[in-house]
C-alpha cells in the first residue's frame, strides 16, 4: 500500500485550507480510508483545534524530524475514527525547522502504512509552503470566490506548475448563492474561466463550519450540513468517484426566501 | 578555493563543479556563494555536476543547505542517468526534462525580422515577461502577470493582465488579443485609459495601436 499524498494549499491565508483539509480527512475516514493529516503551518498550528484534538498532542513534527520521537508517536488518533490520524505541528518553533527534503522523508516512512496523506500548508510561498507540496503527488488549491483570493490561488497555482507538481485541482469554498445572484460574488464560472484548471468541489457557505469548528467536529461529520455534504463528496470524487456537483439553488430557494423578509428594510 | 564557472540562462543561473571530491567541492561552492550573497540571493540555480554519481541523500543534502541561503536548486544536469533520475526523483529538473520543457512551452521565432518569444501556456499571476521583440502568448494572460516587450504583443486568449509593447518608445507597435480586459496596457510612452470602450469591444478580438499619439482599437479580423 503506497499513500496518496495530497497538499492542500491556497496562497492567500483565511480562506479555509484547515477547514478543508480537516473535513475531509474526516470524510475519507468515514468512507473506510485510513488517513493521515499533517498540519505543516509550524508556528501556527491549528488543525488540532479543528479536529478536537489538541489536548491529546505530545510530540509533533519537529520533534518527529529532529529525532526526538518516532513517527508513530507523534500520530494521534482520532476520536471518532479508528483510521483517522494527526501529525500536528510545533507551536513553539517556525517554519525553518523543517525541510522539503524532512518532508519527503517523514512521508515515505509513513506512506506504506496508509492510504492517504493530506498535508495543510501554511498561507503564503515561502519556506512553509515549499514544505507542504515538496511531498506531494498532486495539491488541491483552496479558494473563495473573491478577486483577491482568486489573485493569490492563480500565483499558487503557477508556482505549482513550475515545481512540477501540477496540474493542482480547485476547491471554491464559501460561495455564497445569495451574494452571487445578487452580482456581489464571483460565481464559480468566473472562477474557473479565470484559472482554468479542474474542480474538486464547490463548498457553499454555511455557518455550521464556523460553530463545528469551534467544537472541533467537523462538519463533514455532520449529516444535515451542506458544508459537510460538499467535503464528503469532495473526498469521494479524490477517491475516482463520478459525484454531481451540489445543487446550490435548491438550498437557495428557503435561504432567498428569508433573507428577502431581512432585506426588504434594508433596499 | 577553486572557483566555479557560472552562467546565465533562461531559467536561472548554471553553475558547473568539476572533479574533485564532492564534500570539499560542496563546501568551496557555498563559500562561493557566500562570498557573492548579493548576487545569490533569491537566485535559482542549476548545477551542472558532469559525469559524478550523486545519491538522492547527496542532492537533497545541498537543495537543503542551499535554501538555507534563500538559494532554490532547481535541476541537476548529469551525464550520468543515475544522477538524473536521483535528481527527478526528488523534483528537481534534469537535462532532458529542461529541454522538453522549452520545447513545450518557449520557443523563438522571427517575425518581421525581428524575434519572437512564444509562449504556448497561460501566463499567471505573479509572472514577468521582458523581451527584445514580440511576444506571443497561446494562453491567457492573468491579472497580475506582466509583459513588457520592445515590439508587439498577441495574446491567442484572454488578455487580463499589464502589458506593455514598444517599451523604447516604438509606436508602431500593437496589442492583440482575443479578449481585452487588461489591468493595464500601454504601447510606447502612451498609456490606454479607455475603459468604457474596451469593455463594449471585451468578448470581441481586438487590435490596439496607436496613431498619431491617439489609441486606435479595432477588431482584431486581419
Amino acid at each position: 500500500m503506497a499513500a496518496k499524498i495530497v497538499t492542500i494549499t491556497s496562497g492567500k491565508g483565511g480562506v479555509g485550507k484547515t477547514t478543508a483539509t480537516a473535513n475531509i480527512s474526516v470524510a475519507l475516514a468515514q468512507l473506510g480510508q485510513k488517513v493521515v493529516c499533517i498540519d505543516s503551518d509550524i508556528g501556527l498550528r491549528n488543525l488540532d483545534v479543528v479536529l478536537g484534538l489538541e489536548n491529546r498532542i505530545v510530540y509533533d513534527l519537529v520533534d518527529v524530524i529532529e529525532g526526538r520521537c518516532r513517527v508513530r508517536q507523534a500520530m494521534i488518533k482520532d476520536k471518532r475514527f479508528d483510521d483517522l490520524y494527526l501529525i500536528p505541528a510545533a507551536q513553539t518553533r517556525d517554519k525553518s525547522a523543517v525541510s522539503p527534503s524532512d518532508m519527503v522523508t517523514l512521508c515515505e516512512q509513513i506512506s506504506d502504512e496508509v492510504d492517504w496523506i493530506l498535508i495543510d500548508s501554511p498561507a503564503g510561498i515561502e519556506r512553509g509552503f515549499k514544505n507542504a507540496i515538496a511531498p506531494a503527488q498532486s495539491v488541491l488549491v483552496v479558494t473563495n470566490p473573491d478577486v483577491s483570493a482568486v489573485r493569490d490561488a492563480d500565483r499558487i497555482i503557477g508556482i505549482i506548475e513550475a515545481e512540477e507538481k501540477g496540474p493542482a485541482r480547485l476547491i471554491i469554498n464559501r460561495l455564497n448563492p445569495q451574494l452571487i445572484k445578487r452580482g456581489d460574488m464571483l460565481d464559480a464560472e468566473d472562477v474557473l474561466d479565470l484559472l482554468a484548471i479542474n474542480l474538486v468541489g464547490i463548498v457553499p457557505e454555511d455557518e455550521t463550519v464556523i460553530m463545528s469548528t469551534n467544537m472541533g467536529k467537523p462538519a463533514a461529520t455532520d449529516e444535515k450540513s451542506l458544508a459537510g455534504q460538499a467535503f464528503r463528496n469532495i473526498a469521494r470524487r479524490l477517491m475516482g468517484d463520478d459525484v454531481p456537483l451540489l445543487d446550490l439553488n435548491l438550498k437557495e430557494g428557503i435561504f432567498h426566501k428569508i433573507s428577502k423578509i431581512f432585506n426588504t428594510g434594508g433596499e | 578555493m577553486q572557483k566555479f564557472p557560472i552562467k546565465g540562462f533562461n531559467e536561472g543561473i548554471l553553475i558547473t563543479i568539476r572533479e574533485g571530491n564532492w564534500k570539499e567541492l560542496q563546501n568551496d561552492l557555498l563559500e562561493q556563494i557566500d562570498s557573492e550573497s548579493a548576487f545569490f540571493n533569491q537566485a535559482k540555480i542549476a548545477i551542472d555536476v558532469g559525469e559524478r554519481e550523486l545519491g538522492a541523500a547527496q542532492i537533497s543534502k545541498l537543495r537543503d543547505v542551499l535554501l538555507d541561503r534563500e538559494i532554490k536548486l532547481f535541476a541537476i544536469l548529469s551525464s550520468s542517468p543515475k544522477t538524473e533520475s536521483n535528481a527527478s526523483t526528488l523534483g528537481l529538473s534534469t537535462r532532458s526534462s529542461l529541454l522538453q520543457k522549452k520545447e513545450s512551452r518557449i520557443s523563438a521565432v522571427i517575425m518581421d525580422g525581428e524575434p519572437g518569444l512564444v509562449i504556448a501556456k497561460t501566463i499567471r499571476s505573479g509572472a514577468d515577461i521582458d523581451f527584445d521583440g514580440h511576444v506571443i502568448v497561446h494562453g491567457d494572460l492573468n491579472p497580475g502577470a506582466e509583459i513588457n516587450c520592445t515590439g508587439s504583443i498577441f495574446v491567442w486568449g484572454k488578455l487580463r493582465g499589464s502589458v506593455h509593447a514598444g517599451v523604447e518608445g516604438r509606436e508602431n507597435a500593437v496589442v492583440c488579443a482575443m479578449q481585452l480586459d487588461p489591468i493595464k496596457l500601454r504601447i510606447a510612452n502612451r498609456s490606454y485609459k479607455d475603459n468604457k470602450l474596451l469593455r463594449k469591444l471585451r468578448k470581441k478580438p481586438v487590435k490596439v495601436s496607436l496613431e498619431h499619439d491617439k489609441f486606435v482599437l479595432d477588431y482584431w479580423d486581419s
